[in-house]
């Protein structure tokens, strides 16, 4: 661990040069405007930036490349917060109670809220990389098919589990979240689901456009019909509010705590920072004292997800370095980086690239330091778009939407996706249908599937597999306590609630 | 107008078209040109597409931007579909592997690779057998023969299904008599991994992609699918090289050679002299140090096929092919 912390020394000598801090802050601008633009996010951001990379050295092109990412996980909960687009999948969970404060003329308080508790997940996301760098590695390599599908099945129950909503309109809405996700090729049989000989379906649906569509669209159709003026309007802007706010922020410890080690748990054992945000709201609202605010502007319901989301983020550096592990669509590119400037992911690299690995650690900290810095300069300019008139911020949403949708995969095809999945959330939300269950079932329902069935040809068919370690067994088995969790409270409940009326009727007789 | 704008655009295309008609070779891009890769950012391809990209920008050799987009929806479908839409266009290139031929078979497409105008093939990605490095099997007999005694009892992972990696496993069944569980994974990295975790008995990685589990001994190389080992080179651990390797057909595994090519084509009916334009400019990319910096890192083999040679390459290979789908039963046509 000692030495660990001197190899972060010379990781910073490397890190601090005026080229490279020149990158960081270069790169975490970027990646704020990449962030804050849906559809054109993190990925895609880095796959734009990654030929300049060719002529760096490698340290120099991971600090930039990394360094974006870190700016457009900031900046991807801005329109979250703001017009309840959520400018990167991982902060889908940041719109559920970023949007409702926005609405209340709070947007700055909310803003401040996801920036600083988001550096401080990096940060304990930075710190565990730090000192415990070999063991997590080893850790990371248990985790086979039937851990992976238990880790998701963990997530899965810990959001849906915890939730309000109509039991029968939540499976409705997970139902066709799952169906959505299974579009497109399947990994274990290579056949072709659900595309109808559509060939623009053969990718299947991305995550993202419906996204884009429920929420963004979505909310749109609902304001107008509402009434076109935006709630946030009369939100007046001070630049000390957002200290006020900072200095609220040491009240809510328990929530970063919590949402960090969700999140550093995530990261290790790649369930990924979109499930690690929703697993920690959903665990956030179930265990938080003010969980029945949970969905209607608690700050809590910020900071559970944005800590859980930026501390998986940079703890999924961890497995992609040591091996070859992509946490992230994001990190997937940087793989391929690592690839073209001859360096070869594994435990090696660890030793072997000892400026490249550690230098980018320590840029990790300055990197995530400058962009709580950079994303907070931009709270007020944010906020003061809220003060715009709707007949002048409408149509731009609408055009940032579409073109967000565009981006994706440069594909026309998912623009008129984009509309029908707008037409849907609106309809929905009048008919009062959870939009988080769908979502989430479309983000982990078929990687759960892949993990579910490569389990199952593992076993040759049996499901003991899910029981077959210590691991995997307590994964599953919390998982399934989690899942059955309502049918437990209900019955408890009821017996709860028929002892007081038994109480009460022997009060009544006594009186 | 419009009609007739189109038409005047017409006239000149065939105008400027028919200048230069003494000289073939002289067609040349004229506006940013778009590769269009096969596979997600990060997959072999794409590293493949995008060190030619860096190449071509080290030396200048193309007067145009590049901008590589990627396509990989459906194992590669996605690219293949797009290119086939771009009919006649010499100014997107495909990158992509035999799954140029593979695809059309395993699911149903528009497209045959007959249809494509072949460019270039510029190398070919090897594999080799791998076990996790405290595994009990020391030669590739040792591994058959536990999926003898107990059949299935034996797990190969690999990249995809109905792909090289599960082609080459029932290469290796059919070839052996035996019988393994092939689990499918979303990339060769994840089978290695998956290795090295011990989740798996084997796998058919290409070097490069377990070439780090290697050196940080997770996991160790048994065979490769080669008539001859990897041509010496530098230590890749601290006792071996990748030419200490024996070929797969010395331990008694009766597949004498496989391997990927990198392939290269331009959509359906795109024009001689831009065909002609392109394969003259891989082959020059080919002879750049990067390249073949790339080649010798992933330890692949560079060898530069067009033309007839290319289209006899992949008859050959396509008819290889088939025959081992049609016996497994995964053809979809």
């Amino acid at each position: 661990m000692l030495s660990n912390l001197d190899s972060l020394m010379h990781g910073f000598s490397v890190a601090l040069t005026a080229y490279h801090i020149m990158l960081i802050v270069g790169g975490v601008l970027l990646g704020i405007l990449v962030g804050v633009l849906p559809g054109l996010g993190a990925p895609n951001g880095v796959t734009l930036l990654l030929p300049l990379t060719f002529t760096m050295d490698p340290v120099s092109a991971i600090i930039l490349l990394t360094s974006l990412y870190w700016g457009a996980l900031f900046g991807g909960s801005t329109t979250s917060i703001l017009f309840n687009i959520p400018g990167e999948p991982s902060s889908v969970a940041t719109t559920f109670d970023g949007y409702p404060l926005a609405r209340q003329g709070r947007a700055t308080e909310a803003l401040t809220y996801a920036f600083l508790s988001a550096g401080f997940g990096a940060l304990v996301g930075i710190i565990v990389i730090t000192l415990l760098s070999t063991a997590v590695a080893s850790f990371a390599l248990r985790f086979g098919p039937p851990e992976y599908f238990a880790v998701y099945l963990l997530a899965f129950s810990s959001f849906i589990a915890f939730g309000g909503g109509t039991p029968l309109k939540t499976i409705i809405a997970l139902a066709l979240g799952f169906g959505f996700g299974m579009m497109g090729t399947d990994t274990v049989s290579g056949a072709m689901r659900l595309t109808f000989d559509v060939p623009d379906l053969i990718r299947g649906i991305s995550f993202l456009v419906v996204v884009i569509g429920l929420f963004g669209l979505g909310e749109l159709l609902l304001t107008i019909e509402e009434g076109p003026e935006f709630k946030g309007a009369n939100g007046r802007i001070d630049p000390r509010e957002i200290l006020r706010t900072a200095a609220r922020m040491p009240r809510y410890w328990a929530a970063m705590l919590r949402g960090s080690a969700v999140g550093v748990w995530m990261g290790i054992t790649p369930g990924g920072p979109t499930a690690a945000s929703f697993m920690s709201y959903g665990i956030a609202r179930r265990v938080s004292r003010n969980g029945a605010n949970f969905g209607k502007g608690e700050p809590e319901g910020v900071i559970a997800p944005e800590t859980a989301d930026h501390s998986a983020g940079t703890a999924a550096m961890l497995p992609m370095l040591s091996l070859g592990i992509p946490g992230s669509a994001t990190s997937a590119v940087m793989l391929g980086g690592l690839m073209i400037w001859g360096l070869n992911p594994g435990p090696m690299l660890f030793v072997e690239q000892h400026d490249f690995v550690w230098g980018m650690i320590a840029s990790m900290y300055l990197g995530n330091v400058i962009g709580v810095v950079l994303a907070l300069a931009t709270v007020p300019l944010f906020a003061a778009m809220l003060s715009v008139s709707f007949a002048i911020i409408g149509p731009i949403i609408v055009t940032v939407c579409l073109v967000g949708a565009y981006t994706v995969a440069n594909a026309g095809f998912d623009l008129w996706l984009a509309v029908l999945f707008g037409v849907m959330g609106y309809m929905m939300k009048k008919l009062d249908y959870p939009l988080a269950p769908m979502v989430l079932a479309m983000v982990i329902g078929d990687k759960a599937e892949d993990a579910f069935r490569q389990s199952m040809l593992l076993s040759n068919g049996s499901v003991t597999i899910l029981w077959s370690n210590w691991l995997v067994g307590t994964l599953t088995s919390i998982a399934l306590l989690f899942l059955l969790w309502p049918v437990v409270a209900m019955l408890l409940g009821r017996r709860r609630a028929s002892r007081a009326a038994m109480a009460a009727a022997r009060q009544g007789e006594a009186v | 107008m419009k009609v007739m704008s189109r038409a005047a655009l017409a006239a000149g295309l065939t105008l400027s078209a028919s200048l230069p008609a003494m000289a073939q070779a002289t067609w040349q891009p004229t506006r940013p040109v778009e590769f269009v890769v096969t596979s997600g950012a990060g997959g072999g391809t794409d590293v493949f597409a995008r060190t030619v990209q860096a190449a071509i920008a080290k030396h200048d050799l193309l007067p145009v931007s590049v901008v590589v987009t990627n396509k990989g929806g459906g194992s590669g479908v996605e690219g293949y579909v797009y290119g086939r839409g771009a009919q006649g266009d010499p100014n997107k290139v495909i990158f992509g592997t035999n799954n140029a031929w593979t695809l059309p078979m395993a699911v149903r497409t528009n497209w045959q690779v007959q249809d494509l105008t072949p460019v270039a093939t510029m190398a070919f990605d090897e594999f080799m057998l791998w076990v996790k490095q405290d595994s009990p099997y020391r030669s590739a007999a040792d591994l058959i023969n536990a999926a003898r005694e107990k059949p299935g009892s034996v797990r190969i992972g690999g990249s995809q299904t109905r792909d090289t990696d599960q082609t080459l496993v029932a290469l290796i069944q059919r070839a052996a008599g035996v019988r393994f569980t092939y689990i499918p994974y979303r990339g060769g990295g994840e089978a290695g991994v998956q290795l090295a975790g011990g989740h798996i008995d084997a796998n058919t990685n290409n070097p490069s992609e377990s070439i780090g589990g290697w050196r940080g001994s997770q996991v160790r190389p048994v065979c490769v699918f080669r008539r001859e080992p990897l041509p010496a080179g530098d230590r890749v651990t601290e006792t071996q090289a990748w030419s200490d390797i024996p070929t797969c057909a010395s331990q008694g595994l009766p597949v004498d050679e496989y391997r990927m090519p990198r392939t290269i084509f331009l959509p359906p009916g795109a024009p001689a002299a831009a065909q002609a334009f392109w394969t003259d400019l891989f082959r020059r990319v080919s002879e750049t140090p990067e390249w073949k910096d790339y080649v010798q890192r992933t330890s692949q083999s560079a060898r530069f096929l067009a033309g007839d040679e290319m289209r006899a390459m992949i008859r050959e290979e396509e008819r290889a092919t088939r025959e081992i789908f049609v016996a497994e039963g995964w053809t979809s046509n």
